[in-house]
């Protein structure tokens, strides 16, 4: 579904990513783990299209297709999703009317009918009860006056919606406590399908615990430094991360 | 020329112009559908005429328009373009028929035909919207809906021109009474030359049960375009009136100095809401229409109450304060406003909120957007007057910048004179920024759909106060008014 092959990119001149090779197949769940400024985060962004970074050399392709060719509204018309590590707020702009706007954009992209109002409001109160939101998400202004939580629940609950193909998770963990962690990952989990594929950017181990996932990857320095199952995951929260780094300076 | 005497010496170059369309030869021709180019007391003379006025109305104009000779053209708003040479404007231009039409069947099939490609199919609205519409085109009121229906309750919804025929008293009584011939320059030369608008009086006690509308356009070449509104509400009573515009293309400038007056008596309410869309000039900011309106409420009667509404998208200047005369006690004076300025478009917009009455409230709520080179200046007037014991207001100005070769500025003035008075303004100024853009984009949404979603939202506060169908035209005004805002 998605191949990433020897991706170089950087923000103004600074470069960031130092050729990532990674592949990712319909059905897994990958983790994207490493220290703070390793890239985690620069990843996400450039594969969902964010102009501010230069990608200077490499390929990602998506379905077979050259997808940094595409600009970013193409790329979440073709399933690609990131749950944002700081959500936006849009004033006065209510959820549901957003949340509209984005899958008849999506729809329409695809050929398929429109939604109308009473047929979105049935899709987006089955999906609320999946993530055990309430009902007063929809009317308020997209992220307006939300809790860090609630943000994060938003982004969980705008992907049930949408239904993406590739997910992608920037530090959905990041500012949420145990419960409100855990009503999150039983919402990704719920989505977990063989059609679909999930990047999970992590600091922490924590998160999956509950997401668990097939492969996980340790960036260091704008690289992959370590591949491994689910086990590394809890290598690294018992290790830390210096000995990746220590590895990496040996060889 | 008997005028010659009474006229300034600063204001040789209009008498030169004068002095050469006589040389042309021009004399009153009664028959005439249009007048020639100019202004001078003759076409005054001849408008009047042309509307078959009252000896007093007449001398109403040539009051005004002595008055303006004297006037100078205010400098003062925060608006800049080249100077209007009054003399090259025509002052009355007619449709070919200029029979009043009893009913839509009359109309020229042209002028409907216009009037749906604007998007107001009117015998839908009749049947559909319940909605009364009173047409003006050009300068001469074409057709009048539902006026039966309206006579029934007692209400009064007519052309300008038609007030004056059969309402002289209630005219003669309140035209001039909030916005006298002399206010300001513009105000004055309405006043010297309008040729048409509407004309509202709802009864004691009744509740007009469809929204009022009408729809103005200024269609032939060079046609100045002076409307005359007048609404009145008698005790108790209420009205929404909606006033739309749009304008097509053209290459010149167009001067557009509009008067509107509102009464409300003792309990009475008002509801004034308004879209304006004269064409904005072009990319480049050549032509567009100069929008420079006298709007104005006197809430007379205790416990009346006006509201301005107001969506301004279009015209390539701006410059209006629709305003609250508060004289009664418990009076309520609100305007709520959004202003819009793309490409070379300038806007100089707000209100007045002059407090005279106890315990008299007011609210004002303006929203700007600029983008592309546009210029967008909120300036409004909060003016508690020292018996008016225990006045509020609360004021929230605030402004969207879209890219950043646009200007937003603020000007409020607070002048209490009553030390009871109660008075608060809020304001902020945003950016659209690439993070929320960026949001949508990776939702699906595109750059153009973002931008126009945004800025819906920002101005959500003013559009919930617009009568539903209103809303949804406005909302959609705001995307078009946008287009390649965002590159």
């Amino acid at each position: 579904m998605l191949e990433i092959r020897n991706l170089h990119a950087r923000a103004d001149e600074t470069p960031i990513l130092k050729g990532i090779n990674l592949t990712v197949k319909a059905g897994e769940v990958h983790a994207i783990m490493g220290p703070n400024g390793s890239g985690k985060s620069t990843l996400a962004t450039v594969l969902a299209g964010r102009e501010d970074y230069e990608v200077t050399e490499g390929s990602v392709t998506y379905d077979g297709e050259d997808l940094l060719d595409k600009p970013a509204e193409e790329r979440a018309q073709a399933g690609i999703f990131l749950a944002f590590q700081y959500p936006v707020e849009i004033p006065g702009v209510s959820n549901s009317y957003f949340l509209r706007t984005a899958l008849n954009a999506i729809r329409e992209a695809r050929g398929e009918e429109l939604l109308d109002a009473i047929d979105f409001l049935e899709l987006a109160r089955d999906r609320m009860k999946l993530l055990k939101i309430d009902d007063s998400l929809l009317t308020r202004g997209v992220n307006e006056g939300f809790s860090g939580g609630e943000k994060k629940r938003n982004e969980i609950f705008q992907m049930a919606v949408l239904q993406p193909r590739l997910a992608i998770m920037d530090e959905t963990d990041s500012g949420l406590d145990i419960d409100a962690l855990k009503i999150v990952a039983e919402g990704v989990n719920a989505l977990r399908s063989s059609k679909r594929a999930f990047l999970v950017v992590t600091h922490y181990q924590r998160l999956l615990n509950y997401i668990v996932p097939d492969f996980v990857h340790v960036l260091h320095d704008g690289r992959i430094a370590k591949s491994g199952g689910k086990e590394l995951a809890l290598e690294l929260e018992e290790k830390g991360y210096s000995w990746i780094e220590a590895e990496v300076a040996a060889s | 020329m008997a005028m010659q005497d009474t006229r300034p010496a600063t204001h040789e170059a209009i008498q030169q112009r004068i002095d050469q369309e006589y040389k042309w030869g021009f004399v009153t021709d009664i028959e005439a559908e249009s007048a020639p180019p100019g202004l001078n007391e003759e076409i005054v003379r001849f408008i009047s005429h042309k509307k078959r006025e009252p000896e007093w109305l007449l001398k109403w104009r040539l009051k005004a328009y002595r008055g303006w000779l004297k006037m100078k053209e205010p400098h003062w708003p925060n608006v800049h373009y080249a100077p209007i040479d009054y003399q090259a404007a025509i002052y009355f231009s007619a449709p070919k028929s200029t029979d009043a039409p009893k009913s839509l069947d009359e109309v020229d099939p042209e002028l409907l035909k216009t009037y749906e490609k604007l998007g107001i199919p009117l015998k839908e609205q009749e049947m559909l919207t319940g909605v009364a519409v009173d047409a003006v085109f050009d300068s001469v009121s074409v057709a009048t809906t539902y006026k039966g229906k309206l006579e029934e309750m007692g209400i009064i919804f007519s052309s300008f021109g038609e007030a004056v025929q059969e309402q002289p008293e209630l005219v003669r009584k309140y035209l001039g009474s909030v916005v006298p011939q002399n206010d300001n320059f513009y105000a004055a030369l309405n006043s010297a030359v309008f040729t048409d608008g509407s004309f509202v009086y709802i009864p004691k006690g009744v509740r007009c049960p469809m929204e009022l509308s009408t729809y103005f356009r200024i269609n032939a070449a060079n046609t100045g375009q002076f409307e005359r509104t007048l609404i009145i509400a008698d005790e108790g009573a209420y009205v929404s009136y909606l006033e739309g515009c749009t304008a097509p293309m053209r290459d010149e400038n167009q001067l557009h100095a509009a008067v509107v007056e509102l009464v409300t008596l003792d309990d009475a309410e008002i509801k004034y809401s308004t879209v304006q869309n004269w064409y904005p000039g072009d990319k480049n900011g050549k032509g567009g229409i100069f929008n420079f309106v006298t709007k104005r409420g006197a809430c007379r009667g205790k416990r009346s109450k006006i509201s301005w509404t107001q969506v301004e998208t279009g015209s390539a200047i701006t410059w209006k304060y629709p305003s609250c005369i508060l004289q009664g006690d418990d009076s309520i004076g609100e305007f709520y406003s959004v202003a819009l300025t793309n490409n070379y478009q300038q806007a100089d917009t707000g209100t007045k909120m002059v407090h005279i009455g106890k315990n008299t409230k007011s609210t004002i709520i303006s929203k700007g957007i600029s983008a592309g080179k546009g210029q967008n200046t909120y300036r409004g007037l909060v003016k508690i007057m020292p018996k008016a014991d225990n006045a509020r207001n609360y004021s929230q100005c605030d402004s969207l910048l879209i890219g950043d070769r646009c200007g937003a500025h603020t000007f409020p003035y607070i002048d209490v004179r009553n030390r009871s008075a109660h008075v608060e303004h809020e304001a902020s100024t945003s950016k659209i920024g690439e993070d929320q853009i960026f949001y949508c984009n990776q939702r699906g949404i595109s750059t153009e759909d973002a931008v126009s979603m945004i800025v819906n939202g920002f101005a959500k506060e003013v559009f919930r106060e617009l009568p539903m169908e209103f809303a949804v035209e406005a909302q959609k005004l705001l995307g078009v008014s946008l287009e390649g805002s965002v590159g």
